[in-house]
This record gives structure tokens, C-alpha cells and sequence, in this order.
């Protein structure tokens, strides 16, 4: 096993090298350039904006400093737009605020998923499963950016019970609106998995012999139902949260949360060079880590699984 | 014990209860209304400002926060007019020499006096190249001897021509009169920076643990992409006249998102408004609704570069194009925020500046769309002679798009043009603008400062923002000396007359600025066209 990670932790640095690779090279074809104005910038302070950030320089000089940096010091270099940041300090001050609202999301979309899921397949054709798959639907055909206004209509506007937005260092009444919209298509996905991936294992030959022995219901489910029930759903749930720990753009922008999500797009369009680098290599070595975390979860659950 | 707790509890409370029953009844000193006990003024921002260092910003959502930081030599009232600032008054000399003298009481927040040494390094740090302001440009349009130079490089900054007199005394030296200097002078870029901060901390100075700024607030907090607090600055010379104790900006990029927050309370004032909403909340909230013009002008480039459509070379096209648009559609129908229809470039608003009669907008539409149709068949095209393929481009947004799509349509029913249209994110759009790659483009002119020059500058032949390359002699030459004339007014009609018979723009319309405010907040500056508004002269009344 330990070989195994090792071996999976030396692919991972390759892979990430070709993703500031790949990303550098794409983000130099498009047009345009971080101190683009409508209005021009004079030649000689355009010159000295460029010097400042060293895109005088030719392309691969400034990617391999660019690694080096990072690969060396950590140092994803200083944001073009927010003059007086560096990217380390924007990461530092939007991530934590996203990965608290993916965090609670992720428990909440597994919580309220898995327990629809295992309801749903228990009391098969109920109308506790019906009940279910009617919320999981909805729960899916609503993305966040229409919930998100919604949310905000009812629970502002209307009822006046929660702030429409902002973070405030994270106080309870922040987070629930930006969780609710977050987690709900995850959680929709995850009680759909768990659902059909339950029904299948609930008519399998062994739950059959469990049952005839006598067990009661809850310990057939909860002994020897839910752990292979678990696979397909845990494949899921690796990338869904680096999904939800990395941010999303709409709940940024909808609830001003100040996570990274509305960095990277406000970067992309901005040509923020750094700071597009700094997040896609934080997301890709995120990405890369959970895939991980799930194999060695799949080999821990199901012990047929060998590396 | 117990006892002294009761009593130091109800002295407490006592004391609690009278300061507020004080407050509450205070009154505002000039109009006697009563004053709530709630001073915090809170409005929303579209974005994130990238900077709050004066001399670095370009943009308007940091000029909203650095205008309450920071304070220049003059300001302005609620009218827009040039009122003492750090300057208690200033004299000039044929309008090329300006004396400002320095109030003996201005103070930086952290309790140094200002003196005219501050001035002197922060021009100077502005214009310096090693600075990289994107915005050095306003310090060489304001025509400061050796502004130029030093931005090209050639000149070291110290040779920027103003100068100390003494310590209250700073003489600024233009290279040609410029009778509006003073208006000029209040943008950011003018505003002083203290030296010893921005020295010790580098570019990290305007963090709210460093910043030391001589505005009527000081900053508290930039939490990024989420708001940004500032506090009253005690140390500010007219502290006692500031009545809001707390200014709050709210990050949200979504315009409906910031509607329907605005709606629930959460902060005072809002703007812009999602296109089409404004007529609904005017119906619905008559006191809070309000739509001020702004200083800046929509309007189509047309490329007449030697190597464009040899058809848009041809005023007549030009003419035919811009007859078959219906404004009256496009602000009565589409924006329905306050926007007036324009068939000249300079905003009807704009100070000193009175609007020509131009032949083509006192007709009627369909008079216009006869010529129009002449016009275009006796160029060869429309209905029945060659199909005229034009590109259109404009930058992504909802509101480009509608208009772009309605005015092709027109184009396409009454001239029979075929149009594409294409958007490009921000970036990719200005780059292709810039390189004259289009057709027509979508373009938008805001005022630098409230005087038609910041209009008619950009119509010169070789401005680098005349992307299409419209050229006119004699337009340039009325450029040439139109700022010591004695009567701009006549220059700016006769080039909006010359424009208009080129055709070398087609003006669509003069924005407007829809915002809604609660009705507990007063002396905001409806009449200040550069919508500059300054927090320390607000206040809230008490809700009756």
C-alpha cells in the first residue's frame, strides 16, 4: 500500500508540472494583456509595468522562473490586478472562507444524500422513495445560480431571517444560505447514487442469507448493506469535494463570500496571469491529492481491491 | 457587593439611556431635522477595487472609496463645483500659473500636518515612471511643465513644475492656460499620499493597518471581494461638520442580487439597476428612486481606416447608418433608466456646454428613415442594389447585446444591411478595437472631468482611443486652441456640426445614472454630473 501512494505521489508531480505547462502556454495565446485599459496606458509606463512584472522577459524564461518559485519558495509571485497583494495572500484570505462553506457543504450533501438514498432504497416504491426521488430531481434540475437568487428572495426579502450575502469571518448566519445552494445538486446525486447502488446490493445473494439468519433489519443494512453500497458513491464524492473546497464561482459572485472561485474568473478575465497560475495549480494539487484519498478509500473498503 | 453591582449596573444603564435619549434627539446643525442614532452609510460596489493608493487607481468603484479617504487640494460640493479642500484658496495667473494656499489645520490621520512638501512628492510619485501608474496620464493632461517628459522618461521627476513656496504655499506651473485646473485637480490622482508610510510599508502602505490618509474617514477594513469599512478620521480639519460615523461597501457583482439585497435592507444605496427595472421601482418606492445623468456618451465607431469597408469611407453610408437608428426605442424601451437619446457626442449635461441644433435630430424618425434609405441606394446599396455585410462588435453584456441586436435589426429592415454580431470579453475586445479589426464597434466615453474637452479630445485624428480613425482637419484644428478660447461653447457646436455632417461617430446615447437610496439618507449631490459623492457631507434622519 505504501508503495502504492509513493508511486501515485511521484505521477503527481509530472502531472502537475504539464498543468503549468499546458496552463502558462494557454493563458499567453489569448489575447490581450493584464494592463489592457480602454483608455492606453503611455508607452514608458506600460514599459515599466512590464519590467515590474517581468513579462519583458521571453515566455520560457518567466515559466521556468515561474517554477522555480513556486517548486522552490512556495511563491506564486504578485497579482497583476490587486497591486499591493501577492497570490500567496489571496489565497490565504479567500480559501479558507471556501473551504469552510465546501466543507459544511460536502458533510451536508453527504448527510442529507446518503440518508435519502438509504431511505429511498430501504422502503423501495414507499412513498418515502417516491418522496425522495422527487426531492433528488428537483434538487438537480435546480442548479445553484438559480437557487442562489431564490434563496436570497425568500429568506431576505421575504422572511427576513438571514443576511442575502458577505462572509463575515464566517458567522453561522453566512454560511447556511451559501451551504444550502452549494451542497443541494451534490446532495441530489449523492441520494440518487446511494439509492440505486443500495437496491442493487439489498437484492444481492448475501443480504438475502443475512436476512434469513434472522438479523434484524437495521444491522443487515448498517453490518453488511452500506459498505459495498458505499463504492460507486465514494468514486463520486473525491472530486465533488475538491469540487466544493475549491470554490464556486456563482456562490461567490451570489453571496460575496470572498472565496477563491470569484478570484479565478475575475483573474481569467483580467488576464491576472499569477493569479489564474496560482489557483489552477492550487486546484489541480487538490484534484490530484482527493483522487488519491478515494483509491486508498476503495482499497480500505473493499478488500478485493488489490494495487 | 451586590448591592454596588445593582447600583454601578443602574448608573450604567441610567447613563446608557441619557447619552441615547440625547442622541436620539439630536438635530442637524443647518436644517434642524432630527438625526437618527444609526450614522453608518452603507452602499454596495459591482466589484473589488484593485487599489485604494490614489495615485494608482483608474477606475470609478476606487474612486468612490479613495474620495472618502483621501482629500486633494480642492473638492467638491453637492453641486459639482470646486470647493476648498486641503487648499483654503487659490489665485492664478493667466490661467497658467495656480497659488494654492494650504488650510493651517489639515492634518494626516495619524496627526502630521499636511504641508506643500506632501503635494510635491505625491505629483511627483504619481507622474514617476517607476511608480507604473496606469493612470500618469491625468498628471501630463492636466499640462504641468515637464509632465511629458518625466512620463516619457527623459526628465527626472523632481523637475515636475510645481514648487514649495513655503510650507502653505504651492505654486503649480502649466505649460498652457487651463482655466478648469482646479476641476481637474480633483481626481485621485491629485490627492496626497504620506511619504514616511508609503516608504516604510511599499506597496503594502494602504493596508488598514498601515494606511495614514487625510480624508473625513479612515480605512478600517478591506475584507476582498466581500466589503470594506471606514471609520470618522477625528484628526480630519472639518471633522466637526462630519455627521456619518461609518461608511460600508458591500461587494456584489451581480446587479439582481444587489436589487433584491438593497430591498431587504441590508445597505442604502444601490446602483446600477438591472436594465428595465427602473420604471417598476419608481412605481414602487417614489422616494428612493432616482435617475441623474452621467457624464458619458454611447456610441458606435465607425472604421474609416485606409484599409476598412471602402462603403463606411463614404459619409453618405455613415449618414444612412446612423439616420436608420432609433433612439427613442433604445431609451424608451431597452434601458428605461433616465438615458437621453444623443445625436451628438458631448453629454447634453456636461458644464457650459449647450447641446447644437443638429438638422438630423429635429426630424422625425420616419423622415430620418426616408434619407436613410435614399442614402444608401444611391451609395449602390440597400434593397435593390448590393447586399452591404458589416461586423459589429462590442464587449459582453446584456445590455450591449439587446442594443446591438435591435439596432441590426433596424439596419436590416429599413437599409436591407446584413449585420454580424459578435462579442468578445472585455480584454479581447479593446485589443481588437485597438488594432481596428471591425467594422463598427460598440464603444463608451466617460468625462475625466466636467468640461466638453474630456469629450472632443478623443475625436482628434491621431487619439489613441479613435479606434476607427475618424479624421477631420478642421476639427483638430478648433482642438488645437479650443481650451483658451473664449468661447468653447461655439467651438464645441461647431465640432459637434463638423461631426455630425462626417458622420465619423454614430452617438446613440447620453447615460444616465439609475440608483435607488434609502429616503433616510440626505445631501446626496444629484446635481454633481460627475456623480462624485462625498460621505462626510451625508447624514440619516430619524424614520418618522
Amino acid at each position: 500500500m505504501t508503495a502504492y501512494i509513493l508511486r501515485r505521489l511521484a505521477v503527481a508531480i509530472p502531472t502537475l508540472l504539464l498543468l503549468i505547462v499546458f496552463s502558462f502556454v494557454l493563458m499567453e495565446a489569448a489575447p490581450g494583456s493584464p494592463f489592457d485599459t480602454e483608455r492606453g496606458v503611455p508607452p514608458q509606463v506600460l514599459a515599466n509595468l512590464e519590467a515590474k512584472y517581468g513579462l519583458d522577459r521571453p515566455m520560457i524564461e518567466r515559466m521556468g522562473t515561474y517554477i522555480w518559485n513556486v517548486v522552490t519558495r512556495f511563491d506564486f509571485g504578485p497579482s497583476f490586478t490587486y497591486t499591493n497583494r501577492t497570490v500567496n495572500d489571496l489565497i490565504e484570505q479567500g480559501f479558507p472562507i471556501t473551504l469552510t462553506y465546501g466543507f459544511w457543504s460536502f458533510v451536508v450533501a453527504v448527510l442529507v444524500g446518503g440518508t435519502l438514498g438509504i431511505a429511498a432504497a430501504v422502503y423501495h416504491n414507499s412513498w418515502l422513495d417516491y418522496l425522495a426521488v422527487g426531492v433528488s430531481i428537483g434538487a438537480q434540475v435546480l442548479p445553484n445560480f438559480v437557487m442562489a437568487p431564490i434563496l436570497v428572495l425568500i429568506f431576505t426579502l421575504w422572511l427576513g431571517w438571514l443576511p442575502g450575502g458577505g462572509w463575515r469571518g464566517g458567522q453561522v448566519e453566512y454560511l447556511i444560505l451559501p451551504v444550502i445552494a452549494l451542497s443541494t445538486s451534490y446532495m441530489a446525486s449523492i441520494a440518487r447514487l446511494t439509492r440505486s447502488s443500495m437496491l442493487e446490493v439489498l437484492n444481492a445473494g448475501f443480504i438475502r442469507t443475512a436476512r434469513a439468519k434472522g438479523l434484524p433489519m437495521r444491522r443487515v443494512i448498517f453490518r453488511h448493506a452500506l459498505k459495498p453500497a458505499l463504492l460507486p458513491v465514494i468514486s463520486y464524492l473525491g472530486p465533488a469535494f475538491v469540487g466544493m473546497i475549491t470554490g464556486s464561482v456563482v456562490i461567490d459572485i451570489f453571496f460575496s463570500t470572498g472565496g477563491i472561485g470569484q478570484f479565478f474568473v475575475s483573474a481569467a478575465l483580467a488576464r491576472d496571469y499569477s493569479v489564474i497560475m496560482g489557483i489552477t495549480i492550487l486546484v489541480g494539487a487538490l484534484t490530484i491529492f482527493f483522487n488519491l484519498v478515494v483509491d486508498v478509500l476503495y482499497a480500505w473498503i473493499d478488500p478485493k481491491i488489490r494495487y | 457587593m451586590k448591592r454596588r453591582t445593582v447600583l454601578s449596573f443602574t448608573t450604567a444603564t441610567f447613563v446608557a439611556l441619557s447619552t441615547q435619549t440625547a442622541l436620539g434627539q439630536e438635530t442637524h446643525p443647518e436644517t434642524g431635522e432630527t438625526l437618527a442614532e444609526n450614522q453608518v452609510f452603507s452602499y454596495r460596489l459591482l466589484d473589488q477595487f484593485p487599489t485604494l493608493d490614489p495615485a494608482l487607481n483608474e477606475e470609478t468603484v476606487g474612486f468612490h472609496a479613495i474620495r472618502q479617504l483621501f482629500e486633494a487640494l480642492v473638492s467638491q460640493d453637492a453641486d459639482g463645483n470646486v470647493i476648498p479642500g486641503v487648499a483654503e484658496s487659490w489665485e492664478n495667473t493667466d490661467y497658467t500659473t495656480w497659488t494654492f494656499t494650504l488650510r493651517e489645520d489639515a492634518r494626516w490621520s495619524n496627526g502630521d500636518p499636511i504641508t506643500t512638501e506632501d503635494f510635491l512628492y505625491s505629483w511627483r510619485r504619481a507622474v514617476d515612471p517607476a511608480t507604473a501608474s496606469p493612470y500618469a496620464w491625468y498628471i501630463e493632461l492636466s499640462s504641468i511643465e515637464n509632465a511629458t517628459e518625466i512620463l516619457a522618461g527623459e526628465a527626472d521627476p523632481e523637475t515636475l513644475g510645481v514648487e514649495a513656496v513655503d510650507e502653505r504655499t504651492l505654486r503649480v506651473n502649466l505649460t498652457r492656460p487651463l482655466p478648469f485646473f482646479p476641476t481637474i485637480a480633483t481626481y485621485a490622482t491629485f490627492m496626497p499620499v504620506h511619504r514616511a508610510t508609503v516608504e516604510e510599508h511599499g506597496d503594502d502602505w494602504t493596508a488598514p493597518e498601515n494606511i495614514v490618509s487625510n480624508g473625513a474617514y479612515v480605512l478600517e477594513e478591506v475584507a476582498l471581494n466581500e466589503r470594506w469599512s471606514a471609520t470618522k478620521n477625528p484628526e480630519y480639519w472639518d471633522a466637526d461638520s462630519v455627521i456619518i460615523e461609518e461608511v460600508v461597501g458591500v461587494i456584489i457583482n451581480d446587479e439582481n442580487q444587489a436589487l433584491t439585497r438593497w430591498e431587504a435592507d441590508e445597505f442604502d444605496h444601490v446602483e446600477p439597476l438591472p436594465n428595465g427595472a427602473f420604471p417598476r421601482l419608481q412605481e414602487q418606492y417614489p422616494d428612493e428612486a432616482t435617475s441623474v445623468p452621467r457624464l458619458c456618451s454611447y456610441y458606435y465607431q465607425i472604421n474609416q481606416r485606409p484599409d476598412a469597408h471602402p462603403a463606411l469611407q463614404d459619409p453618405d453610408v455613415r449618414r444612412a447608418l446612423s439616420l436608420a437608428v432609433d433612439r427613442d426605442v433604445i431609451v424608451d424601451q431597452i434601458l428605461q433608466g433616465g438615458q437621453l437619446a444623443a445625436y451628438n457626442f458631448i453629454h447634453a449635461k456636461t458644464a457650459g456646454f449647450t447641446v447644437p441644433e443638429l438638422d438630423y435630430a429635429t426630424m422625425t424618425q420616419a423622415e430620418r428613415d426616408a434619407e436613410a434609405v435614399e442614402l444608401i441606394d444611391a451609395a449602390g446599396f440597400g434593397p435593390d442594389g448590393e447586399v452591404l455585410e458589416l461586423e459589429l462588435i462590442y464587449n459582453t453584456s446584456e445590455s450591449h447585446r439587446q442594443i446591438a441586436t435591435i439596432i441590426s435589426q433596424m439596419w436590416k429592415q429599413k437599409l436591407g444591411v446584413d449585420i454580424t454580431l459578435t462579442n468578445y470579453e472585455w480584454t479581447t475586445y479593446l485589443d481588437l478595437r485597438k488594432a481596428g479589426n471591425f467594422d463598427l464597434a460598440r464603444s463608451g466615453w466617460c468625462a475625466d472631468y466636467n468640461e466638453g474637452s474630456t469629450f472632443t479630445k478623443i475625436l482628434r485624428t491621431d487619439h489613441e482611443n479613435n479606434d476607427g480613425k475618424y479624421s477631420n482637419p478642421e476639427i483638430d484644428a478648433i482642438l488645437d486652441t479650443v481650451l483658451t478660447s473664449d468661447d468653447p461653447n461655439a467651438d464645441y457646436a461647431e465640432i459637434e456640426r463638423l461631426l455630425a455632417a462626417d458622420m465619423g461617430i454614430i452617438p446613440i446615447y447620453h447615460y444616465a445614472n439609475a440608483f435607488m437610496l434609502d429616503s433616510t439618507i440626505k445631501g446626496w449631490p444629484y446635481n454633481n454630473a460627475e456623480n462624485n459623492w462625498y460621505v462626510k457631507d451625508f447624514y440619516r434622519i430619524a424614520a418618522e
